[in-house]
C-alpha cells in the first residue's frame, strides 16, 4: 500500500503537487521536528535551568546512549523488519563490557563488540535464510539475550563495577570542548549512516528491501546479505551503547534495558520512518530521540510532576504524530 | 500490493503461455504422504509436544500427577490464556496488540481505588478501562490507518503512565468478594480457572460459529478482498481490538484478585509477548487470516508447563529464557515449513 502511495507523487507524468500537498509532506516528513522546537521554545521560556549549559550538555549526554541503538533500529525498521531485541542487547552489552573490565580495557571494548553482534548475525540468518518473521525471532532473541545476562550476573544478583583508574571510564566520562565523547561518538556515527543510507548501494538496497523485498530479490539485490548485515549491525550497535552506558555508569546494571526496544521503535517511528520499511532518515531518528529526551528532562524540571507523566506524554506524542502522519499522507495524495 | 493497477495484472492465459500449465495435483504419493505428515505437524506438533511434555514430568518430576499441581498450573496460567485468547483474535485481523500490559495494570490499578463502590462496581469499571483503551486501538487503526504495532505501542507506553499515576504505590486488596475471586473454588475448580475455560469456550465458538469470527479471518487472509466482498471491515477490526482488550482487563481483575494487590509499575509487565508466544506457538500464523483457538489454549498451557517444569528442577531462570527463546524459534520454523511445503 505504502509503495504505491510514495510512488505517486514522485512519478514526473503526474501533474506538479499542490502547494498543499507539498506543505503536507513536509509537515509529514519533519512533523517531530516542528514539535521538538515548540518544547524546546517553551522550555526555554517555562524553566530557568532548561537552557543552561549543563542541562543541554546533560540532555545530549543521556540521549546518545538511545541514540546508539536508534540508529541500528532505523536501518532494520528502513529494511520493513523490526528488531525487539535490542533492549536485552543492550543490557548484555553492559554488563559484557563491565566484566571485561576488570580484565583489562581492551576486553571491556571487544566483549560486548563480538558477542553482540554475533547475537544479531545470528537473527539476521535466522530471519533472511530462514524466512521466519523477524518480530518472533527478535523476541525470541529478547529472552535469549536477557537469559544470558542472568546467566553471567548469578541470576541478576552480581553487578559488576569498572575498577577505579580503568581507562574504560574515559570512554563516556571523558569530554571534549565540554561535551561527553559518548555524544561524539554518537554524531559521527550518525553522519556515517546518513551517508551509508542515501549514498552507498547497501543503503539503496535496504530502502528497496523495505519498499517490495520481492521486487529487490527480483531485480537480484542482494536481499539476504544485506538483511544479515542490517541485523547484525543493529545488534554490534545495541551493545556499543551498552558498552557506553557502562562506562558512564562505571558498572554493569542487569535490569537495564526493560522496554528500551519499545522507546527506541517511538523514537525512529517519530522521526517519519515508516514501519512498513522503504522510507525514512537517520536525521529524523534523531530528532525523534531527542524528542523523547527532551519531554523526559522537562517533566523532571516540574517538580511536582509525577515521573509517570514522561510515559503517559511520550505516548500521546507517539499516537498524535501517527495519526497526523495518516492525515497528511491521506492529504498528499489528492 | 492488491491495488498495483489493474492494467498490469497479466491474464491467467498469458500466465499459463509464460510459465507453463500448473501442476497436476495428484503427484506421487511419496510427495503427498510427506505433505500431509507436515501438515499433520503443524496442526498436531503444539499438542504432541504438550503430550510429550506431560509425559516426562510424570516420569521426572515428584508429585507432578497430582490435583494440587495441576491446580496450580492452572491458576498459573488462566491470565495468560485470557490474554492470549484476545490476542488470537488480533493476531487473526492480521494486527497485533501490545497494549495488553498497560490495560491489564489499568484494570488493577482501578480495583483499589474504587473498591469504595462495592466488588461489582469496581469490576465494571475495571472492565471499562479495556473498552476504553481497546476503542482508542481500534480508532487508530480501523478509523485512522495506523499500524495495529505503533498504534497499541502508543497506548501501551501512554496506557502503564496512566496505571502508575492512578494506582501510585503498592496497594493491597482486602474486600472479601475479590478476593474470593481470586482465591476460592466452585467443586474444586478455582473461579480464576472456570472463568478462563469459560472465555475459552465463548471465544471458540464465535471464531467457530458466528458471522463476526469468519469476517475476522477473511480480512486477516486479505483485507482488500473483504472491503470489495462489502464486510464492514472498520467495525470488525474496531471491535476486535474492544474484545482484546476487555479481556487483558478481566486478567488484570483476575491477576490483582490473585495477589490481593496492585503494583501498577510490574503487574501484566511482558504480558503481551507471553500472549504472543501462546499464540504463535499454538499455530496461528502472525500474517493473519487463520484463528486456532484450541491451539492457543494449548500453547499457552505449553509455555507454563515448561516454565514451571523448569522450575520444578532448580533450573536457574536464565537458562528457562533461553530454553523458551529457542523452543519459539523452532515452533514458528516447523510452521512455516510445513507452508512452503504446502504450496
Amino acid at each position: 500500500m505504502t509503495a504505491v502511495e510514495l510512488s505517486e507523487p514522485t512519478h514526473p507524468a503526474v501533474s506538479r503537487p499542490t502547494t498543499g500537498a507539498r506543505a503536507a509532506r513536509v509537515l509529514q516528513r519533519q512533523g517531530a521536528l516542528v514539535i521538538l522546537v515548540i518544547v524546546v521554545v517553551s522550555a526555554k521560556f517555562g524553566f530557568d535551568r532548561f537552557a543552561t549549559t549543563r542541562n543541554v550538555t546533560s540532555i545530549a549526554e543521556q540521549a546518545s546512549f538511545l541514540g546508539f541503538v536508534a540508529l541500528g533500529m532505523t536501518f532494520v525498521i528502513l529494511s520493513g523488519g523490526i528488531d525487539l531485541s535490542v533492549g536485552s542487547v543492550f543490557a548484555l552489552g553492559g554488563v559484557l563490557a563491565a566484566w571485561g573490565s576488570q580484565h583489562g580495557t581492551w576486553l571491556a571494548v571487544l566483549l560486548p563488540i563480538v558477542v553482540c553482534s554475533a547475537i544479531g548475525l545470528a537473527q539476521g540468518l535466522i530471519i533472511a535464510r530462514g524466512g521466519l518473521p523477524p518480530f518472533i525471532v527478535t523476541l525470541a532473541g529478547l529472552l535469549f539475550a536477557r537469559g544470558t545476562v542472568l546467566a553471567i550476573t548469578d541470576e541478576g544478583s552480581t553487578t559488576y563495577k569498572v575498577p577505579t583508574g580503568s581507562a574504560f571510564r574515559d570512554f563516556a566520562q571523558g569530554e571534549l570542548l565540554g561535551v561527553g565523547y559518548a555524544v561524539w561518538i554518537v554524531v559521527a556515527l550518525f553522519a556515517v549512516g546518513g551517508v551509508v543510507l542515501h549514498r552507498t548501494s547497501y543503503g539503496s538496497t535496504v530502502l528497496a528491501i523495505g519498499g517490495q523485498e520481492d521486487a529487490a530479490a527480483l531485480m537480484g539485490l542482494p536481499v539476504v546479505r544485506t538483511k544479515v548485515v542490517t541485523y547484525a549491525m543493529s545488534g554490534l550497535l545495541a551493545g556499543v551503547g551498552g558498552m557506553m552506558i557502562a562506562s558512564y555508569t562505571s558498572s554493569g546494571v542487569t535490569i537495564l534495558g526493560v522496554g528500551t526496544e519499545l522507546e527506541v521503535i517511538a523514537a525512529v517511528v517519530l522521526g517519519g520512518t515508516l514501519l512498513t520499511g522503504g522510507s525514512g532518515t537517520v536525521l529524523g531518528t534523531v530528532v525523534g530521540v531527542l524528542l523523547l529526551q527532551v519531554i523526559k528532562n522537562v517533566i523532571n524540571q516540574v517538580g511536582s510532576l509525577d515521573s509517570s507523566w514522561q510515559a503517559v506524554v511520550s505516548g500521546s506524542i507517539l499516537l498524535a504524530v501517527v495519526t497526523v502522519q495518516r492525515y497528511l499522507a491521506r492529504i498528499e495524495r489528492q | 500490493m492488491a491495488d498495483a493497477g489493474p492494467a498490469r495484472v497479466p491474464t491467467l492465459e498469458a500466465i499459463d503461455e509464460k510459465f507453463g500449465p500448473p501442476e497436476p495435483t495428484d503427484q506421487p504419493s511419496g510427495y503427498f504422504r510427506r505433505m500431509v505428515d507436515a501438515d499433520w505437524l503443524r496442526r498436531n506438533g503444539v499438542y504432541a509436544t504438550l503430550a510429550l511434555l506431560i509425559g516426562v514430568n510424570v516420569v521426572i518430576t515428584d508429585n507432578f500427577v497430582s490435583s494440587n499441581t495441576l491446580r496450580l498450573q492452572l491458576v498459573q496460567v488462566a491470565p495468560v490464556l485470557i490474554v492470549a485468547l484476545g490476542m488470537a483474535l488480533v493476531i487473526g485481523t492480521e494486527g497485533i496488540d501490545l497494549s495488553v500490559g498497560a490495560t491489564i495494570a489499568l484494570a488493577a490499578a482501578i480495583i483499589p481505588l474504587y473498591i469504595g463502590y462495592g466488588a461489582p462496581g469496581a469490576i465494571g469499571l475495571a472492565l471499562f478501562a479495556g473498552v476504553v483503551t481497546g476503542s482508542v486501538a481500534g480508532l487508530l487503526v480501523a478509523g485512522i490507518g495506523v499500524q495495529p504495532i505503533v498504534a497499541t505501542l502508543g497506548i501501551m507506553v501512554a496506557g502503564r503512565g496512566v496505571a502508575n499515576l492512578l494506582g501510585g504505590e503498592i496497594k493491597s486488596i482486602r474486600d472479601p468478594a475479590i478476593v474470593s475471586l481470586g482465591t476460592d473454588s466452585v467443586a474444586g475448580v478455582p473461579y480464576v480457572v472456570v472463568i478462563a475455560g469459560a472465555v475459552s469456550l465463548v471465544v471458540w465458538g464465535v471464531v467457530r460459529h458466528s458471522t463476526y469470527g469468519r469476517q475476522l479471518v477473511a480480512i486477516g487472509g486479505n483485507k482488500r478482498a473483504a472491503e470489495l466482498a462489502g464486510l464492514p471491515v472498520k467495525r470488525v477490526l474496531a471491535t476486535t481490538y474492544v474484545v482484546s482488550g476487555v479481556l487483558a482487563a478481566l486478567a488484570g481483575v483476575l491477576l490483582a484478585a490473585r495477589s490481593r494487590a496492585s503494583d501498577p509499575t510490574k503487574i501484566g509487565l511482558l504480558m503481551e509477548l507471553a500472549a504472543i508466544t501462546a499464540v504463535v506457538v499454538g499455530g496461528t500464523p502472525l500474517s493473519g487470516g487463520q484463528v486456532r483457538i484450541v491451539g492457543t489454549i494449548a500453547g499457552a498451557l505449553l509455555i507454563q508447563l515448561i516454565g514451571a517444569t523448569l522450575i520444578a528442577h532448580d533450573i536457574p531462570d536464565s537458562t528457562a529464557q533461553m530454553v523458551q527463546a529457542v523452543i519459539v524459534v523452532a515452533a514458528v520454523y516447523v510452521q512455516l515449513g510445513v507452508r512452503r511445503a504446502n504450496r
